[in-house]
């Protein structure tokens, strides 16, 4: 049986998106290829959750052309994501993870199988029964994202997945996020934590005001930021 | 696994028409059912029959006899005339001849047969305070209550007993549109609520002498006038007219005014009793045919 | 107290008249209630998830439609199936099903309604989600619907409880006929019209029960609905 065709690369040409006026999105251009997590950081309203949900298919563009290799906007089925405050279905834990699971391209054979082995990846194995919206803020991080991977995607995109969360509660998603990426799946994450960023990624793209000032690799990023308003990010400062 | 999908779609949809359809068939199949239960006719009556609980004792003696169900909606006289003028019932049987008679001549009825008589009675508060108690001349009582401003209750619905309230005040030469106050108190609802009404109040009310006997709630209430002549109360029988409603049940309702004016169903009228007081006398006239 | 004495030996000793009128009561509340659900449920979703032209003013009207009197119900229902009116030939005047029928309408507003309220207020939390996960329109409709199960039952139980509780569209379009379309509330107008108290007494006591049972039915349900989703 063939595979069905990949939905990466996602090519984004010249995209703008405004709404009401205001510019949300700025002549953006950019490839995301299969590979290491991208990270996308920059200050709060520099327009990450507005890049992830074009890339998603959510928001249509204004101006500018978007495609997921090949494939439109609602056509393609894998490609999930993370919101930053992720909504639980009135269902139980696995409910939920069965849901998504029907939702997705594939009709799975072992549906139940498949449901236990999402909990073990994300460390929430005896919590199947619970009703997922008795969860903490943590534990129904970790239950979208195996919602999300019950879609079996090509591309995952988490946006600020640990802002709500503590210390603990963050090392156990984005380790989560490390398994997954190992495992093949491209990652691409918004953050305003830098720790999290340089935990993570492969390459950054950093935003400010609904433009993209730099994508290049991580370590290159890091070490040489080449605007000025990197160079103010990266030192802490406030105003950009 | 695109057909998977569509497949999931259509499912879903035609659950949702298949739901439908059962609620359509299901709604359709009690309909026919009901044109399938004909051996039923709608009678339309007035409280006092009902009240009295006569068709309680009559109708099932006939269903017994034909299988026939018959279906009592009860009104005021004047309401139950309109019904039938609506051809929402098969038969009319109320106590109001010239409403009766006219309801014949405009075409609405086949003929109209007398069926059985009772009489209007005036009930009072124990304490009199008009002064009528005992007496047999309903017209000197009335103007004894009009002198005293006594407390009257009044039904002011189109009913016979109204009518007949009505046309007493006329024969006692009292133009009581024009001569009543705040003792006259016009409720506009049926016998049972009247007779509540001056129950609770301490008032005169005329009533028929059977919904009065049938009448558990009497507080302080008596009989305090009866006997007049002009307190006589007829009721008729009409079958409604199947040439100007096809589909009034013309068989079902004839049989049902055959049993009433038979000897057998005009004997069932007299048996009714309450207490030992015969409520209704039979009064039809032998049936040529 | 001598009234309220017999009226418990009625219900306790089984009397057939009560009974028969507390059945047909029933049936005729219970058919309503599904019929009015049948329509309702689907509207109220329809309305809560789709924008067409005149939306809004259909929502505002279905409100208002909750507070419908009843006797103007039964007076417009008389109207339709009098056999001089459009419907006449269906014969259904003073039947059951008319009673089923008017109350139906009666109902009806009350579940859209509610149910519109309820699916609107669950897909504003869903939205993102569900559109993120491409389902499409028949599988939201159901995920919305099932989820929300709980709230739609205490909706059907509101519906059910003003049916049982109206006299006003029974009585018109029933015609309070004797062993046919006698109800509870339009039995307890004749019997304190006729002034027999006790019947009257006894049904009373037996619909304020029952819409005790269905008050305490309604709760149950919001409380289980809470303990399974959170």
């Amino acid at each position: 049986m063939r595979a069905p065709p990949s939905e990466l690369p996602i090519t984004v040409e010249g995209v703008s998106v405004r709404s009401g006026g205001v510019i949300i999105l700025e002549r953006i251009s950019l490839v995301l290829a299969p590979g290491a997590p991208t990270v996308l950081i920059g200050p709060n309203g520099s327009g990450k959750t507005s890049l992830i949900r074009l890339a998603m298919g959510l928001i249509p563009p204004t101006t500018g052309r978007i495609a997921w290799g090949g494939y439109g906007a609602t056509e393609g089925r894998r490609r999930a994501i993370v919101f930053q405050r992720p909504v639980m279905l009135r269902r139980s834990v696995a409910g939920n993870i069965a849901f998504a699971l029907r939702s997705g391209a594939i009709a799975s054979p072992a549906p139940r199988d498949r449901i236990a082995a999402l909990l073990d990846l994300v460390g929430l194995a005896a919590l199947g029964p619970r009703p997922a919206r008795r969860l903490s803020g943590g534990e129904q991080q970790r239950v979208a994202l195996a919602r999300a991977l019950a879609r079996d995607p090509e591309i995952l995109f988490l946006d600020e997945p640990t802002a709500n969360l503590d210390p603990a509660a963050t090392k156990a998603v984005e380790d989560i996020v490390a398994k997954i990426a190992a495992a093949g799946v491209k990652i691409v994450l918004a953050t305003h934590d830098l720790g999290e960023a340089r935990r993570l990624a492969g390459d950054v793209i950093f935003m400010v005001a609904g433009r993209i000032l730099e994508h290049r690799p991580a370590k290159d990023f890091f070490a040489r930021p080449v605007t000025p308003e990197a160079q103010r990010f990266l030192n802490g400062d406030l105003v950009i | 696994m695109l057909d998977h999908r569509r497949s999931k779609r259509t499912a879903g949809i035609s659950e949702l028409v298949r739901a439908i359809g059962f609620v359509i068939v299901a709604l359709a199949a009690s309909v026919s059912a009901t044109f399938a239960q004909e051996r039923s006719i709608v009678v339309a009556s007035t409280t006092s029959t009902q009240d009295s609980g006569l068709f309680g004792y009559l109708l099932p003696i006939f269903k017994a006899k034909t299988g026939i169900d018959v279906k009592v909606v009860a009104q005021g006289t004047g309401q139950a005339l309109d019904t039938a003028r609506r051809g929402d019932a098969d038969v009319v049987f109320v106590h109001a001849k010239p409403e009766e008679e006219k309801f014949v001549a405009d075409g609405f009825g086949v003929r109209r047969f007398d069926v059985m008589y009772n009489d209007f009675v005036l009930i009072g508060p124990r304490g009199d305070p008009a002064g009528v108690n005992g007496s047999r001349d309903i017209t000197a009582a009335l103007k004894a209550i009009l002198a005293k401003a006594a407390p009257f209750v009044s039904r002011g619905d189109r009913s016979g007993t109204y009518q007949a309230e009505l046309a007493l005040w006329r024969d006692a030469g009292i133009d009581i549109a024009r001569s009543k106050g705040a003792w006259y108190r016009d409720i506009g609802q049926g016998m049972g609520a009247a007779l509540n009404t001056a129950a609770a109040m301490n008032a005169y009310v005329l009533s028929d002498r059977g919904t009065w006997i049938a009448f558990r709630n009497r507080g302080d209430l008596v009989l305090a006038v009866e006997g007049d002549q002009r307190l006589f109360n007829q009721y008729g029988i009409i079958l409604v007219n199947p040439a100007k409603f096809p589909q009034v049940k013309r068989e079902l309702g004839q049989r049902f005014i055959d049993f009433v004016l038979s000897p057998e169903g005009q004997q069932v009228i007299a048996d009714y009793k309450i207490a030992g007081q015969q409520l209704f006398f039979p009064d039809a006239r032998p049936q040529t045919l | 107290m001598q009234d309220g004495a017999s009226a418990f030996d009625l219900i306790l000793g089984g009397d057939p008249a009560l009974y028969a009128i507390i059945r047909l009561s029933l049936t005729v509340s219970v058919s309503a209630t599904l019929l009015a659900s049948a329509i309702g449920l689907p509207l109220g979703a329809l309305l809560a998830l789709v924008r067409f032209p005149g939306r809004a003013v259909m929502v505002v009207v279905l409100n208002a439609f909750m507070g419908l009197p009843p006797v103007v119900v039964g007076l417009g229902m008389y109207l339709l199936l009098s056999r001089s009116g459009p419907l006449g030939f269906l014969g259904l005047l003073f039947t059951q099903q008319a009673m089923i029928l008017a109350q139906a309408v009666l109902v009806m507003p009350i579940v859209a309604a509610l149910t519109r309220q309820t699916v609107e207020d669950l897909w504003v939390e869903y939205r993102d989600e569900l559109t993120a996960m491409r389902i499409g329109p028949t599988a939201r409709v159901a995920a919305l619907l099932w989820d929300a199960r709980f709230s739609l039952v205490t909706t059907l139980l509101a519906g059910f409880g003003r049916a049982a509780a109206e006299v006003g569209t029974v009585m018109i379009v029933g015609g309070n006929i004797d062993g046919f379309t006698r109800t509870m509330t339009t039995a307890i107008a004749l019997e304190t019209s006729k002034g027999d108290l006790p019947l009257a007494i006894g049904l009373g006591i037996v619909l304020i029960a029952l819409i005790i049972v269905v008050n305490a039915a309604a709760a149950l349900a919001r409380r289980i609905g809470e303990l399974h989703a959170g």
